[in-house]
This record gives C-alpha cells, sequence and structure tokens, in this order.
C-alpha cells in the first residue's frame, strides 16, 4: 500500500458528444476510518475547465492553491482562459518539476477545447501524461473503474446519457472499494454551462 | 524601493530552471512517520495477543503506507536498425501502472529533432521530459548556428546532451534510449543510451523489457544494406515478437523510418495486431447496458451557464506586415 491510497477516492471523466464529464466520489478518510463525507477533489478553474486531483488529501489542496495561482497569472498575462490542452501541459511541467520529492497525485484534466470538442488527459505523480479520446480515471480503485467504463462507454452520447454512464460507473466501482464511496458529485460541461449532480450513494 | 513601485517582473518571474526539491524532506518524514506507527501498533498488537486479550485480524489493505507510488512505466519493447537508405525505428503501444495496463496506445518513439527521433524505455515521464527537453535544446542550437538544413545538426550533439542530462542525474532519471536519425557528417547512424548515462553506436539494437525477444528476432535476420521494406518488416517482426512475449508490452506497433536525405516516414500505428473493435462492434449490446436518463438517484441538480469572456473584449486588427 503506497501513501496514494491514505486518504481514499475515486474519479472518473469521460467524453461525450460535444460535451465531457468528470466525477468523483466525496470521502476524506484515514486509512480505514471515515473521516468526511464532502470532501472536495474536483475543481472547476474556468468556465470550460475542470481538474480531479485523486491522491493524498493535503497535496490536493496544496495543488489546488497552486493551479489557482497560475491561472490568475496566465489570465492577466494573456488576458484569456487557458485552454485545457494548455492547462493539462502547465500541471504535466508542475509535477515533473518535483519529479525527486513529488506531490502524491494522480490528476486528471477534462474539457471543451477552442472548438468545443471534448479533452480529457491523465497523469501520473510526476506529470507522464495520457491523453485519451474515451475516459481517463484516478484513484484508489481504477481497476474497477477501468473495467466499468469498457463496459459502458460507448461514443458520442447525449448530455444525459453521459451523466448516467458516469454515475453508473463510478457508483458501481467505489461499492467494490472500502476506502472510496460515500455519495459522488458529477459535472457535464457542455458549450453552454455546467450541470452539477450530487449524486445518493451506500453509506458504508 | 517599496512592494508597491516594484516593476510587475518580480511577480511573474519565470521561476528558476531544474527540479525542485522542497517536498524531498516532507515526504522522507511522511515515510519515516508511517514505518514507526506501523512498527508501534504490530508491538501493541503481539502484548496483547502475549496477555490473552483479542487481538482483531488485520484488515486486508489497511496496513500502513510502506512505499512510494510506482510511477507509470513504459515496460516496454524498442528497437532499431541502419539499413541501405536510412534508419528504422521501432516501439509497442503499452504504458503500465503495476500490473495494470495505464494506456493502450501511448506514443514512444519521440521527435527530437527534424532528422532525429527516439525511442524511450522506462519510467513514462523521464522519457518524455529528457526527449522533450533535449528537442527543444537542439532547436535553439539550430537557430544559433544558422544550419541551413536539418540534417547540418549533427547526431553526436542529441547524444552528448542526453548523455550528460543521464549521467548527472547518477541513473535516477530512468530514460533508457535508442536514438535513430541521419546527419550530413556521417550518414544513418544509431545509438542506444542507458539511464547510467553510457552510450553504444550499433547497426542494430533493441531495449526495454522485452528486448530480449526482439534482439532474437533481430539476431537471426538483420544484414547490411536492408532494403527498406525488408527493414521495416524486420522492425515489425521484433517489436511483435516483444508485444505477443513480454508482458510488459503490448497493443500495438509503431514504426518511423527516417532516409538519408532526412525525409521521415513516421507510421502511427504501422501495426494493429490487437485491435478489438471489430470484435466489439459484433457484441450485441443489451438495452440494460444503456443507461437511461433518470437511473441514478440524485440529491440536488444545479445548472450554472458559462460566464463567457470576463475581461475587456477588443477587437482584434490584422497586423500591417507589409
Amino acid at each position: 500500500m503506497s501513501i496514494l491510497s491514505y486518504n481514499g477516492g475515486a474519479m472518473v471523466a469521460m467524453a461525450g458528444k460535444d460535451c465531457v464529464g468528470i466525477a468523483a466520489d466525496r470521502r476524506l478518510g484515514v486509512q480505514l476510518t471515515t473521516l468526511a463525507t464532502d470532501f472536495q477533489k474536483v475543481f472547476q478553474l474556468n468556465d470550460k475547465l475542470f481538474v480531479g486531483l485523486a491522491g493524498l488529501a493535503t497535496d490536493v489542496q496544496t495543488l489546488h492553491q497552486e493551479l489557482q495561482f497560475r491561472l490568475g497569472l496566465y489570465k492577466l498575462k494573456e488576458e484569456r482562459e487557458m485552454t485545457p490542452q494548455v492547462f493539462s501541459h502547465l500541471l504535466s511541467q508542475l509535477l515533473y518539476e518535483k519529479r525527486f520529492g513529488p506531490y502524491f497525485i494522480e490528476p486528471i484534466v477534462a474539457g471543451l477545447d477552442a472548438k468545443g470538442k471534448p479533452f480529457l488527459s491523465g497523469m501520473d505523480l510526476i506529470g507522464a501524461t495520457m491523453t485519451a479520446e474515451d475516459f481517463v480515471v484516478s484513484g484508489t480503485c481504477t481497476g474497477n473503474l477501468h473495467g466499468m467504463c469498457e463496459s459502458l462507454y460507448k461514443p458520442d452520447m447525449d448530455p444525459d446519457t453521459l451523466f448516467e454512464t458516469l454515475a453508473q460507473s463510478l457508483l458501481s466501482a467505489v461499492d467494490r472499494d472500502a476506502i472510496s464511496g460515500w455519495g459522488g458529485v458529477v459535472h457535464i460541461i457542455t458549450k453552454d454551462g455546467v450541470t452539477t449532480k450530487e449524486l445518493k450513494g451506500r453509506q458504508d | 524601493m517599496s512592494e508597491f513601485t516594484r516593476p510587475m517582473e518580480g511577480a511573474t518571474e519565470i521561476p528558476p530552471a531544474g527540479f525542485n526539491f522542497e517536498n524531498v524532506s516532507r515526504n522522507a518524514r511522511l515515510m519515516e512517520a508511517w514505518t514507526n506507527a506501523k512498527e508501534q501498533a504490530e508491538a501493541m498488537r503481539k502484548h496483547h495477543a502475549q496477555h490473552g486479550m483479542d487481538v482483531a485480524p488485520m484488515m486486508a489493505g489497511g496496513g500502513y503506507p510502506n512505499h512510494m507510488p510506482l510511477a507509470k512505466k513504459t515496460g516496454t519493447t524498442i528497437a532499431g536498425i541502419v539499413f541501405k537508405g536510412g534508419v528504422v525505428l521501432g516501439a509497442d503501444t503499452r504504458a503500465t501502472n503495476g500490473d495494470e495496463v495505464a494506456e493502450k496506445n501511448c506514443r514512444k518513439i519521440h521527435y527530437v529533432a527534424d532528422n532525429m527521433y527516439c525511442c524511450g524505455a522506462g519510467t513514462a515521464a523521464d522519457t518524455d521530459q529528457t526527449t522533450a527537453l533535449v528537442a527543444s535544446q537542439l532547436e535553439l542550437l539550430r537557430m544559433d548556428l544558422h544550419l541551413p538544413h536539418a540534417t547540418s545538426l549533427r547526431m553526436k550533439t542529441a547524444v552528448t546532451r542526453i548523455s550528460r542530462l543521464l549521467f548527472r542525474y547518477q541513473g535516477h532519471v530512468s530514460a533508457a534510449l535508442i536514438l535513430g536519425g541521419v546527419d550530413k557528417a556521417e550518414g544513418a547512424q544509431l545509438y542506444s543510451i542507458h539511464p547510467h548515462g553510457s552510450s553504444m553506436r550499433f547497426a542494430y539494437t533493441a531495449m526495454g523489457s522485452g528486448s530480449l525477444a526482439a534482439i532474437s528476432v533481430l539476431e537471426s535476420a538483420w544484414e547490411p544494406d536492408m532494403e527498406e521494406a525488408d527493414a521495416v518488416t524486420l522492425v515489425q517482426r521484433a517489436i511483435t515478437a516483444g508485444i505477443f512475449n513480454d508482458l510488459g508490452s503490448g497493443s500495438n506497433c509503431d514504426i518511423c523510418v527516417i532516409k538519408n536525405d532526412g525525409a521521415v516516414d513516421y507510421q502511427r500505428p504501422s501495426l494493429t495486431p490487437n485491435n478489438t473493435a471489430p470484435f466489439r462492434a459484433a457484441i450485441t449490446r443489451s438495452s440494460r447496458m444503456d443507461m437511461k436518463p433518470g437511473t441514478t438517484p440524485i440529491l440536488d441538480s444545479k445548472f450554472v451557464p458559462h460566464k463567457g469572456a470576463t475581461l475587456a473584449d477588443v477587437t482584434v486588427t490584422e497586423m500591417e506586415v507589409s
């Protein structure tokens, strides 16, 4: 067992037709003890950009603050919002800079690019990036999530179907992981706005 | 000068280059704290057992963190050969995280310069970053020297830059590379560069966890001055041997041909022996697998429209260039 699974947590992002979704559980624990069931680990960084930070909770919050700072500076200097591609690269560099003393975070990025097309990427704790067309997963039950997504995903889903697919993938995956779950949250990003839904999940 | 009159550059300065070690001591303390906690817990259990008290069985997965997390590896098969008309590089496309396949189609043949490409095995982040860093150094060098043609940039320069970088980090940057390309000085060349910074020039070579499978194919069939088609087929066979016989390698075979005149033929994918799409398409999905709206119970739902541009809208006028 590694420090990445000290606090527990699971997240997944998936692409639909001109929309993209990101979902995560709500648990914060210390090993097998649950401390909170309203912990935030997915963050909205601008209109069409979300990041999910899975891993050690202290680093989730530190890294989120660092990212907000970097995005703020970018906006002031460039007078535009950061695209998911640029953000993914920034995050990767941020993590690789600490190659020999990393943040214990495996992030996923979900957003709509300048043309309104879905962008998904995931990376390991030192910033090795993988981009995906379909879905990316991270957290303490990636095996479960991969299994759920491989069977439920289909290309070009509409926002409503994408929500159900994400929600069912997440809930079924975390129900077989002792240190994830206790509810979930799903964000669906379309060209018009963001729909956020709180999931009713098992509390055990 | 007060902080209010200081020029803006102070706040927006580019951070210093190189690695940042500020988390190293924290991470070491974390590991130490958990190792101590584990020892104490075990001593307590022992004590309880000796005095006839109930000892709960240890929960699976409830142990203390005891190792550094593993970074994503490319348990890999990479290979390259020199042929009559240039160099052929090949790679599989699997990336693993422990036993789990993290990515089924990752790119392992990296751009270094217009006339050089580099296959990477080892820790994924290290191969990505090392090749990207050297690629930018070489592009700056090319512009600085006003080199007229891509092939004027020497392979030797790239090998020296990469191996010095790796040697400086004493093998901790775990990138095992096969660099292939052409230059005006020495024609088609192939080098292997190890994580500790040693480098060798070869006519054919393989690296990564599938290198044994790949090199056995190359040893049996490589010959000097091969034709391009034969060379590509040989590298495909070597990579395929890795894909099917090494568990760390899998999915597709990528090929990159760099010809003596500097022309590049990057085939991604070159072979797809593990394409599951036709099989998936043949499956009749149960309608129960279609998630109908309303399936998932929700506690709360809200829609927030995009804020749109929050900064002043600027009308852009084309710059006069004539």
